[in-house]
This record gives structure tokens, C-alpha cells and sequence, in this order.
């Protein structure tokens, strides 16, 4: 059982990660907007010629 | 700066408009938000200024308009980002727990030892206590709200389980237990916070939505400065005492006393009247008023006592009280809801005292009771249904300004409307189009592009995927000629086109006339019906719905309508009091009446009215009255509204009895001491489903009653790009 000691540190903190990270889209902004982004990658406008 | 713009139909536009832009010398960034079809700029304010990048966007096609947010759209942006915040925290810990929590049942099941049970059950607490905190703030707060208020709503009983749940489980954690209750209390969390969200969610929408419209009106005025020049600025600034210049074809953006010139001015809008009248320096004018043949030069006042909207809006303030007193369906509930399980749970501990039990055994029984009877099923009962339903409003056009529309449409069985702009269009049409030859018309239609005047805007509504002509030219007071193929082509009054005067077929006809070379005709323009009106209110009689007519308008113009749509009972030359006290009778008779109206004079009568719903081109006192806001020059949506509203309420009671039912099965169970926490985490998530699903079957129903999925709903600013045309 003494794998418990590190194996669920390691859960908690894949999940607060996960946490983080939308928090991080959250404030990004990419909640704003769900509709543009799909037609957005099909842009050219990026691509260096 | 923000945009918002009109004319953006398709994601290609997208791209479009933000290289147009970013090739502007000084934009440092352009990027277009197609959800809210708003664009922001930022720029530097030395080399370029708004002016030149709203000419530079109107050179593509597209009608920019600058925009500030509403105060109460920030608020609920705000309270969106923080319901999603919420819900993060509790998707987070309701993950992590229901592992640890899955693997002490397992573990119960077979042969875990205590220590690791007790690790798993701190660890449980320490992330379900933090989470609760923030997470569960939207309940605690509105719970302490309505403490404060002394009326229960649903909140005070959620709050109170959470809160015992983990109190009990970190008790039991410290005495070593076996069983605890942290994933079920986070559960409970997170299925609440969805069903928040996804309601707040399709509000803010609906909001942003709404506030483009209220930019896209065009809300500029034009304001003389102090050494005489005009200066565009939106009319949000104007104050009592600015100098407005209101060129012909403008609406007038407030009301004023005019100082100089003289016009007819069409206040259908205001008054439902749909004569024009000819005002001159001196007279009262109303915002929202459609300014026809003149330039007029206007005093900005202030609603003084005494005038119109002085009256209206007193009016609208009574009569909005006897609205607020509607309590929801989900409340009425809770209402009924609360005491019995807080009773059952507090019998339920007597009765294991007086049976002899521990009292730690018998508040540990108590306590689950409350737990299971936490009105999971039943809070997500009443949401789900809303949503669901909001959406399908939202795709045919409807948008909801109240969270309680819905339940109350669904009791509607009168209909009082207005004449005119809800029953009527709300610009006029050209009506006499089969009786001119067709090429004619395409030429008048293809030529009135160019001009402003509200005829001409009719006319130009005729015409369908042709540019302007290139040299056009307006005479002012007059009308509008080009050369088309070396042939002198006008379109104008009389005079202007020396045209034999035409005897109209009906006096509330207005004339415009047509020169062509040698060939002339006269062109006859009237508000007209909707185009489905009369099908819509044959549906609506015939669903048993009784039928009213309330005008602003002349009795004489009312009538010929109500007979053409055979609605009985319809009154003109109502005065918005008279509205009102129309609508108290019928309310005093017992019925639960829906006020479908647009003009300022309906403001009072649809703040009276049970219900009340506006078409998008009403006046902005009334479009905040009402309900709901639809988007159509049909007036089918009033009906799918309704039957809407129905079938929501329908399946939010199937969905309140399922929960009761559910409650039927599991508080026997839990009074008995058999729930484990492992039953509490299955019964709430399986009761939660199940209601779910059952309002998700709304789709399928609404498929049903929405068959043409409102094609004129597209996009949401068809209508307005129409009224804009220049």
C-alpha cells in the first residue's frame, strides 16, 4: 500500500493541473467565442508564402 | 473600441474584415467575434481615428456601429465566467473524490484497512471542503438572501444538505467511521452548478444579442455644436438642452421641441396612429418617431411632467408590480418541498432516539435523509426544461428577457394585440406590385436604393440582389433621378415626375410616383399585414385562445383589419390608460392575458399583461416590458412561443413528479437507516439523468411544433440590415 503515497500526490496534481489550465482559457478568453475559431483555422492569412 | 457590425452572414466575412482592417495604417489589432458578431479594434490614436476604420469596414459592406456595453451585460458576463469558475472546481473535486470514494467502497466490500480508509477519507476532505466553499457560493449566498427576505427558495434547502453533509462527514472521518458522505455533497454541486450555468449561459446570449440590436438601430443623432457644426454622436450622450439636427428619413433619437423647419412625421411607433402628421417649430416630438419630408432642427428635453412618456412610463411602473409577485414554478415547489423533508428528517431522529438508538446512530440517520432528499432531481427539474426550450426560442428567433416567461406563456388563454407594427408590418410595403409592369418596378426598386426617404425604402425592399445605380442623384423635398440606358429615369412625387395624380384605393394609402422616358406609374405603399397573420390568428382561434384588438390607432382603421382577421372584439383610439384598464377587466374576469404589442403607447399594457411579448422592431420602453422579443416579419413566432411555453411546462411538471416519486423510493430506504453512501451517490446521479433526459425529449417535440425552423431567422440582424439600408 506504500505505493499510495506518491501514486495520489500524483493523481491530485494531474487533476489541479487540469484545474489550472482552464482557468488559464477561462481568462484567456476562449470561452467567448465558440463559433470563430472553427473557421479560423481555415484561414490562409498565417501561412508565410 | 468595440464594433458592433452588421451585414456578417458567413465565416468567410471573417476573414475579410480583419485584413481589411489590419491593412489600415495605425490598427494594431482586429479580431471579430462570431458568436456576438462584434469586432474590437485596437489602434493607434495618432495615425488613424474611428471615423476613417468605420468608412474603411462600410467601403466592404459591412455597417459598423460603435458600441459600449451595457452595464447589465457586463454583469452577466461576469457572473457566466464565475458560474463556470464554480463549475471547474466542482467537475475537479467531484472527479478526485469519487475515486478516492469508489475505492473505499470497494474497499469496504473487501479488505482495506483502516488507516488507508481514514488517508482516503482526509484526503476526500481536503479537497471537498475548499471546493465546497468556492464552489458552493452561488447557493450559499442566494440561500442567505432569501433567509434575509423570509421566503425560502429552493436554495435554503440545498445549502443547508451540503452544508450537514460535510459537517457530518468530517465528524465521522475523526471518529474513524466507515462511511462518508464528501462525494455526494460535491456531486450534488456540480450537477446544480450545470444546470446554473447552462440557464445563464443562453441569457447572456440572448442579452448580447439584444444589445447589438439596440447599436444597430443606428442610435446616432445628429448634435449642432456650439459654432454650428454637426457632429455625429450616439444618442446614449444627447442631455435636455443639446441642439439636434434630424435630417429627412431619421428617426428622431429623443424627444424634443421643435425650434425650426416643418415635417411629417409618421409616430407610429408612438401612438399607433398610422396617419401622418404635419408638425411645424413648437410642437412636442417623441423619440422613436420616423421624420418623412423635411429637415427639422430640435430641442432635446427632458420627459417633462406631463407629456406622453411622462404618463407612459408612470403607468409602466404600477403596472409592473402586480408582475413581480409571480412566483416560479421551481419556487412554488420549494416552497411545499422544504419543511416536509426538514419535518421527516427531524422525525426521523426522534424516532430512532425514542427507539433506543445512539444519538450519534440517530443524527447520522437523520442526516442522510436530508442528503438523499436534496433536491437534486428536483432543482434540475425546472432548468433543464429551460434551457432546452430557450434554445429552440433562441434558433426560431425568440429571445427571452425573463427567466419565468416561459412557465407563465404556458398559461396564456387570452391574446390582446396591438394594430399597429405587430400586426401590421412595422415599415410600410408597397401593395399595388402585381398591378405595375414588372420591369418598371425593378428599375424603381434598383433606383430607390440610392435614396433614405421611408418611401423609398419601401419600394427598395423590392428589389433583390441588384447594386444602385452609379449616378444618382436626390433633389431634395422631391425625389430621385439617374440616367438608365440614355433614358431619364425618376422616382419622386407628382410634380418631380410630372405624372397624372392617381386616385389611391384607400385613404391610408401613400403615393409615389414613377417616370420612365415616355411610361409612368404611381406606386402605392401602406402598412400591411404580416404575411402569415392571418393563417397565425386562424391557428391561435382555433387552439381555443380568445382574441383582442387594442389600438392606438383610429377606429376606422382598426376595424377593416379585425374583420379581414376575424378577431371580434378589437378597440381603436385607445389611450395607453384605457390599455390598461382593458387588460385589468379581462385579468378581473379571471383570465391570464398575453399583451402582444411594440409601440411606446403599449409600454403600461404589456407590463400589465400576465405575459407579453415584442417584435425586435418595438420601441425600446417596450421591448423592455415584455417577456420575450421575436424576430420576424411574421408573426408565426407568437404561436410557436405559446405552444413552446406549453409543451416546457408539461414536461417541467412530468419532471417535478419524477423527482417526487424518486423521493417516494429513497426517503423510506433512508429513514430506515439502509443508505449508504454508495446508494446516495447512485439514487442522486440516476434521478439527475433521468430528469435530463426527459427534458432533452423536448427537442424532438419542438421539432414538431417549429417544422420550418424559422428561415427567416438566420440571421439575427436581417431586419435591421433592411431598416439600414441607405
Amino acid at each position: 500500500m506504500n505505493v499510495l503515497i506518491y501514486l495520489v500526490p500524483i493523481a491530485l496534481a494531474l487533476g489541479i493541473t487540469a484545474l489550472f489550465a482552464f482557468m488559464w482559457s477561462l481568462k484567456n478568453g476562449q470561452y467567448e467565442d465558440s463559433e470563430g475559431p472553427a473557421h479560423r483555422i481555415l484561414s490562409d492569412e498565417d501561412v508565410k508564402k | 473600441m468595440d464594433l458592433a457590425l452588421d451585414g456578417v452572414d458567413c465565416a468567410a466575412c471573417m476573414d475579410d474584415i480583419e485584413r481589411t482592417m489590419a491593412a489600415v495604417a495605425g490598427v494594431v489589432s482586429a479580431r471579430l467575434n462570431l458568436t456576438t458578431y462584434r469586432l474590437r479594434l485596437i489602434w493607434e490614436a495618432d495615425k488613424t481615428d474611428a471615423s476613417a476604420l468605420i468608412n474603411a469596414l462600410a467601403k466592404g459592406g459591412y455597417r459598423a456601429y460603435p458600441f459600449e456595453q451595457s452595464r447589465v451585460e457586463q454583469e452577466e458576463t461576469r457572473r457566466t465566467q464565475w458560474l463556470l469558475k464554480c463549475l471547474a472546481v466542482a467537475g475537479f473535486a467531484s472527479m478526485n473524490i469519487m475515486l478516492l470514494s469508489v475505492s473505499v467502497w470497494s474497499g469496504n466490500a473487501t479488505d482495506i484497512t483502516p488507516e488507508t480508509r481514514d488517508f482516503f477519507h482526509w484526503l476526500s476532505a481536503l479537497i471537498a471542503l475548499p471546493a465546497a466553499a468556492y464552489a458552493g457560493q452561488p447557493f450559499f449566498r442566494s440561500a442567505l438572501a432569501s433567509m434575509r427576505a423570509g421566503k425560502l427558495n429552493m436554495d435554503f434547502p440545498i445549502s443547508l444538505g451540503i452544508l450537514l453533509a460535510l459537517t457530518m462527514s468530517v465528524v465521522e472521518t475523526a471518529l474513524h467511521g466507515q462511511e462518508a458522505y464528501f462525494d455526494s455533497a460535491v456531486m450534488l454541486l456540480l450537477f446544480l452548478l450545470a444546470g446554473r450555468y447552462l440557464d445563464q449561459a443562453m441569457r447572456k446570449r440572448t442579452r448580447a444579442a439584444a444589445g447589438n440590436l439596440a447599436a444597430l438601430k443606428g442610435e446616432m443623432a445628429q448634435r449642432v455644436g456650439a459654432d454650428g457644426a454637426l457632429v455625429a454622436v450616439p444618442v446614449g450622450v444627447l442631455k435636455a438642452g443639446d441642439q439636434i439636427f434630424v435630417r429627412p428619413g431619421d428617426r428622431i433619437p429623443a424627444d424634443g421641441v421643435i425650434l425650426s423647419g416643418s415635417s411629417e412625421i409618421d409616430t407610429s411607433l408612438v401612438t399607433g396612429e398610422t396617419l401622418r402628421a404635419r408638425v411645424g417649430s413648437g410642437a412636442q416630438v417623441y423619440a422613436g418617431s420616423m421624420n418623412f419630408d423635411g429637415a427639422l432642427s430640435v430641442q432635446v428635453t427632458a420627459a417633462g411632467e406631463g407629456t406622453m412618456l411622462d404618463e407612459v412610463a408612470r403607468l409602466v411602473e404600477k403596472a409592473g408590480e402586480a408582475r413581480s409577485r409571480y412566483m416560479r414554478l421551481a419556487d412554488r415547489a420549494a416552497r411545499v418541498y422544504a419543511p416536509i423533508v426538514h419535518v421527516t428528517a427531524a422525525s426521523t431522529l426522534v424516532f430512532w432516539l425514542l427507539m433506543g438508538a445512539g444519538a450519534h446512530h440517530a443524527i447520522i440517520i437523520a442526516i442522510s435523509v436530508l442528503i438523499i432528499t436534496c433536491p437534486c432531481a428536483l432543482a434540475l427539474a425546472v432548468p433543464a426544461v429551460q434551457v432546452v426550450a430557450a434554445g429552440h426560442l433562441f434558433r426560431a428567433g425568440i429571445f427571452l428577457n425573463n427567466a419565468d416567461a416561459l412557465e407563465r406563456l404556458a398559461e396564456i388563454d387570452t391574446i390582446v394585440f396591438d394594430k399597429t407594427g405587430t400586426l401590421t408590418l412595422p415599415d410600410p410595403n408597397v401593395v399595388n406590385a402585381s398591378a405595375l409592369e414588372p420591369d418598371l418596378l425593378h428599375r424603381a426598386a434598383r433606383l430607390a436604393l440610392s435614396s433614405r426617404h421611408p418611401l423609398a425604402l419601401a419600394v427598395s425592399r423590392l428589389a433583390v440582389d441588384v447594386a444602385p445605380f452609379d449616378q444618382v442623384e436626390e433633389v431634395t423635398g422631391a425625389g430621385v433621378r439617374a440616367l438608365v440606358d440614355g433614358v431619364d429615369l425618376r422616382l419622386g412625387n407628382a410634380e418631380f415626375c410630372q405624372a397624372q395624380i392617381h386616385q389611391p384605393s384607400s385613404p391610408d394609402v401613400s403615393l409615389i410616383y414613377l417616370r420612365f422616358g415616355a411610361r409612368q406609374a404611381a406606386i402605392e405603399i401602406r402598412q400591411s399585414l404580416r404575411p402569415d397573420a392571418v393563417a397565425t390568428v386562424a391557428g391561435l382561434r382555433q387552439r381555443g385562445f380568445d382574441l383582442h384588438i387594442l389600438s392606438g390607432d383610429r377606429p376606422e382603421a382598426v376595424a377593416p383589419l379585425a374583420r379581414q382577421l376575424g378577431i371580434a372584439q378589437a378597440d381603436g383610439g385607445m389611450t395607453p390608460a384605457q390599455k390598461i384598464a382593458a387588460i385589468e377587466a379581462l385579468r378581473a374576469q379571471g383570465r391570464k392575458v398575453l399583451m402582444v404589442g411594440d409601440g411606446i403607447n403599449d409600454a403600461p399594457a404589456l407590463a400589465a399583461a400576465y405575459a407579453s411579448l415584442s417584435p425586435i422592431t418595438a420601441a425600446d420602453l417596450a421591448q423592455a416590458q415584455a417577456d420575450a422579443v421575436f424576430l420576424s416579419d411574421r408573426l408565426a413566432p407568437v404561436a410557436h412561443a405559446l405552444d413552446l411555453a406549453r409543451q416546457a411546462r408539461a414536461l417541467m411538471r412530468q419532471n417535478l413528479w419524477i423527482a417526487v416519486i424518486y423521493n417516494a423510493f429513497a426517503v423510506p430506504l433512508a429513514i430506515a437507516g439502509y443508505v449508504t453512501p454508495l446508494i446516495a451517490a447512485a439514487a442522486m446521479s440516476g434521478s439527475s439523468i433521468i430528469v435530463t433526459l426527459n427534458a432533452l425529449r423536448m427537442r424532438g417535440v419542438a421539432r414538431e411544433a417549429l417544422p420550418e425552423r424559422a428561415a427567416n431567422a438566420a440571421s439575427p440582424f436581417s431586419l435591421s440590415a433592411r431598416e439600414h439600408r441607405a
